[in-house]
């Protein structure tokens, strides 16, 4: 490995490295616009200019690779005039609006035009002014403040692998754009917005919402998909302002989808804040006491009593919610699942993402059975395409429309399954040779007729080739996995839906039959389609508004914090689970939070270990006997931007669908 | 430079004529399947080529599916080189030379003379839709300087009233002889041969 000398500190680096990372082991900050450790170098900005013995003028440091005895220095007169020099060059044409500009506060160009600057400048001529761009509901551009330093142009080839965003023009004339200024078509487009250094690409929905030092800023986790990406949510006051990446080099290095992003604002809007209770087909406002009377009142007589849990449900409320069940209720007809759909839970390896996010980079071959990995779980399909550009081959049996990645689809029909096992197609023989396989498996297919046919083939497929590992659930809804760790996967669906009493806990995405004299309960945090056929409605905390936790598709289960507080009478649901045990005379009672994750961790101990993935026991698997069937695959449509609650109370995801249904420019109109 | 600028009127369609999509295999031959992308570049030529010397945005959208790369790619490279026009130019199109040598030799006038006889605004064509002209960059003739290209011939040591003189004369359908328009041959000195005078030296 070679050893470079920087400012007289000698530090070692890994051999391929460059010198702008050498400076960086030895603790020296360089200032930099274009360079960006997760995408390609493009060296264009010359801000990260250093000394370098033996060099005639300054060498820019991102794109020069280090060599053994090199000698660096970053705090000589030569270097700090380059910066300068640099600096007053870029901000030539920079317009000085940092007072009404967004990024204000948290700006590269500003804090390193304030550390590294000349401080004044020499400049008397017009600077060049650039027309905005339109670059969809999102992005809200300003292109006078671009400094091209193409990060965004990188960003949408290298890892959207959308390659929509371009330079055009040249030298003074250039001006970053999309083709005739069409919307960016993918699901990860929200990102350019954190990698602008300065303040040209912007978000849209956030614009002049609030200054970067106002918020409160909370690291929690993104429950929009079941990836259980890191993000920071801002808020002032009440509000959500907005969320960004944090970064998890496991999960989502520093992406996240623009659902996660985008999707806060419906945290705002939609919100149930006081009871409901249905009078002559009326909803009415009512007090909390009046509303737990009125359920009291209603529970007499009824037999039979069903729980759903939602989406977006922690696992501390789904535990106390079967708790409440099963000791107010006495019933054990609690299920989380709001669609057709069988897991199987002998042992959580099967229901688990048993490859691990990271390890997805490391594939050779990938299978997709019935999934749709970007509309599904749009960070998982960045690391497919990761796996994709270091050669890594895709199949797919069901054809999931476009990916932004080279997959070929070997059928539709899940005997394909069998073909590769008995050797009967040619990609069986790629499945063999592979290093690390990776098949994942979509919900589309874990219908309850075939799931258990689909399991057993993958693993038996797996199995043969002592790949085991490759055998990968990708599931849709953020409660899922903790669900299915709780066990409220209960025998018969149906029960759950016939009950007498049926008690809605956020669960909005599953069109409810309501019989006759069925009383129906609706306790959440947004109104939906079923809160309208509910009989009486309670306000509870969303997501965002209380501590909890979530077990992601990897069976990681991570923290999520408090970032604002429920809004009107709405409480958190362990606490209108204690009123409600209350009023019905149970002394079923949880003293606070913490007693009741305590309790839950002492059921499930492996709940209680955060942020690591626990292995499963894979000796003790016992794969089912492998069945020849005959069956279609259908992939279920998904509508990306409406999949939630939270979602589909959002403004900006409304329109992100609207923009999307739009025919798109072609450039041969007027 | 600055005179480049995308039309608004495009074409809804484009197709390359028979002749040209031959001429088209033939250079996609020259590129390695997986590299077939850099032939973009003869592939504008070939379109600007077929279509008045311009190139419509549907054929831009056209060659990025012959080559299977997104339209912005070949966008990023048509608008970064001069040489391709993306809106109408004239049937005799002045491209005036406007760097150093050409400056000093007194450019600005064959300009003014352009903006008086052909448009006031380069890049658009004037009143009878017969020509246009732009600024460029150095075409390398400066030993020959003031100079401007029309279509693809050199007309050099120009002034004021040798340029009015080609634009009347091609308004009319005529062209003078391409290269030195005060009578010297080639690039030889303008007061006649002052070096290699002796026959046997």
């Amino acid at each position: 490995m070679p050893k470079v000398t920087v400012d007289g500190i000698e530090v070692e680096v890994e051999s391929g490295s460059t010198v702008l990372q050498a400076c960086e082991a030895a603790g020296k900050e360089i200032p930099r616009f274009c360079y960006h450790e997760r995408l390609s170098i493009a060296g264009n900005c010359r801000m990260c200019l250093v000394e370098m013995e033996k060099s005639p003028k300054p060498v820019a440091s991102c794109a020069m690779p280090v060599m053994d005895g090199q000698v660096i220095k970053t705090n000589t007169p030569m270097v700090k005039k380059a910066r300068e020099g640099v600096m007053e060059f870029l901000l030539i044409n920079h317009p000085l609006d940092c007072p009404i500009c967004d990024q204000g506060g948290e700006c590269d160009l500003q804090d390193q035009a304030f550390n590294y600057g000349g401080g004044r400048s020499r400049y008397e001529l017009n600077k060049r002014s650039v027309d905005q761009k339109y670059m969809g509901p999102l992005i809200k551009t300003h292109m006078n403040r671009c400094i091209h330093c193409t990060r965004c142009v990188r960003f949408s080839e290298e890892v959207a692998g959308v390659s929509e965003i371009g330079a055009i023009n040249r030298g003074e004339n250039m001006e970053i754009t999309t083709f005739l200024e069409n919307t960016i078509e993918s699901e990860m487009s929200g990102n350019v917005i954190d990698l602008c250094p300065v303040g040209a690409l912007t978000s849209k929905p956030y614009s002049y919402e609030a200054r970067p030092w106002e918020l409160n800023k909370v690291e929690t986790i993104d429950v929009m998909d079941a990836v259980g990406s890191n993000i920071r949510m801002d808020s002032k006051g009440w509000e959500v302002k907005r969320v960004l990446p944090s970064i998890n080099d496991e999960i989502n290095e520093e992406w996240i989808s623009d659902k996660t992003r985008y999707a806060c604002d419906g945290l705002l809007n939609n919100r149930i804040d006081t009871p409901f209770i249905k009078k002559d087909g009326e909803f009415k406002e009512a007090s909390w006491k009046e509303a737990l009377n009125f359920i009291n009142q209603n529970l007499e007589n009824k037999k039979t009593f069903g729980g759903l849990v939602g989406q977006l449900v922690d696992l501390e409320t789904s535990y106390a919610f079967k708790k409440l069940f099963k000791n107010v209720f006495n019933s054990e007809l609690v299920d989380f699942r709001q669609k057709d759909i069988l897991f199987d839970t002998s042992n959580t390896f099967n229901f688990k993402f048993n490859t691990t996010i990271s390890k997805i980079d490391e594939a050779d071959f990938i299978l997709l059975v019935g999934a749709n990995p970007r509309l599904e779980a749009t960070i998982i399909s960045s690391r497919i395409r990761k796996a994709v550009k270091s050669g890594c081959k895709v199949f797919s049996i069901g054809d999931p429309g476009d990916q932004h990645y080279k997959f070929k689809v070997i059928g539709n029909n899940i005997s394909i399954l069998d073909d590769l096992l008995f050797s009967n197609i040619s990609e069986s023989k790629l499945l063999k040779e592979a290093k690390n396989p990776v098949i994942i498996i979509g919900e589309s297919v874990l219908k309850s007729e075939i799931s258990k046919n689909v399991i057993s083939s993958v693993q038996t497929l797996l199995k043969d080739i002592n790949k085991l590992d490759g055998f990968n659930i990708l599931h849709q809804s953020a409660s899922n996995a903790g669900s299915l760790i709780l066990g409220l996967q209960t025998e018969n669906l149906q029960k759950v839906y016939d009950a007498d009493v049926l008690y809605l806990l956020n669960a909005d995405e599953v069109n409810i039959d309501k019989k006759n004299n069925q009383f129906i309960i609706y306790q959440g945090s947004h109104g939906g389609e079923n809160s309208r056929i509910a009989d009486v409605i309670l306000p509870s905390a969303a997501y965002s508004e209380k501590n909890g936790s979530f077990v992601n598709l990897e069976g990681r289960v991570q923290r999520s914090y408090k970032a604002s507080y429920p809004p009107g009478f709405a409480k958190e649901d362990f606490e209108i689970f204690n009123d409600i045990a209350k009023n019905k005379g149970s002394n079923h009672n949880y003293v606070s939070f913490d007693s009741l994750r305590e309790e839950m961790i002492n059921e499930h101990k492996l709940l209680g270990i955060y942020d690591e993935i626990q292995p499963s026991d894979i000796e003790n698997l016992k794969i089912e006997k492998h069945i020849k069937k005959d069956h279609l695959i259908e992939i279920n449509n998904i509508d990306y931007y409406q999949t939630n609650i939270v979602a589909r109370s959002s403004k900006t995801m409304d329109e992100c669908k609207s923009v999307k249904q739009q025919p798109r420019k072609t450039g041969t109109e007027n | 430079m600055s005179g480049k600028h995308v039309a608004k009127n495009q074409p809804s369609s484009f197709a390359f004529t028979d002749e040209n999509k031959k001429k088209i295999e033939e250079v996609l031959k020259k590129y390695p399947e997986n590299k077939r992308k850099s032939a973009v570049m003869p592939l504008l030529y070939i379109a600007q080529r077929q279509n008045n010397n311009w190139i419509p945005l549907a054929a831009i959208q056209l060659i990025s599916d012959m080559l299977g790369v997104t339209y912005i790619k070949v966008y990023e490279v048509a608008t970064f080189y001069t040489m391709y026009n993306l809106a109408p130019v004239g049937k005799y199109f002045v491209q005036v030379c406007t760097t150093t040598p050409c400056m000093i030799r007194g450019s600005g006038k064959v300009v003014e003379v352009c903006k008086k006889h052909i448009s006031e605004k380069q890049g658009h064509l004037n009143k009878e839709l017969d020509s246009s002209w732009i600024e460029v960059e150095c075409l390398g003739a400066c030993v020959n300087a003031p100079m401007v290209q029309i279509n693809d011939d050199y007309f050099e040591d120009l002034n004021a009233e040798k340029a009015e003189a080609i634009i009347k004369g091609f308004k009319e359908g005529k062209l003078p002889n391409i290269g030195s328009q005060s009578g010297r041959k080639g690039s030889e000195p303008i007061q006649n041969r002052t070096t290699l005078l002796k026959k046997n030296a």
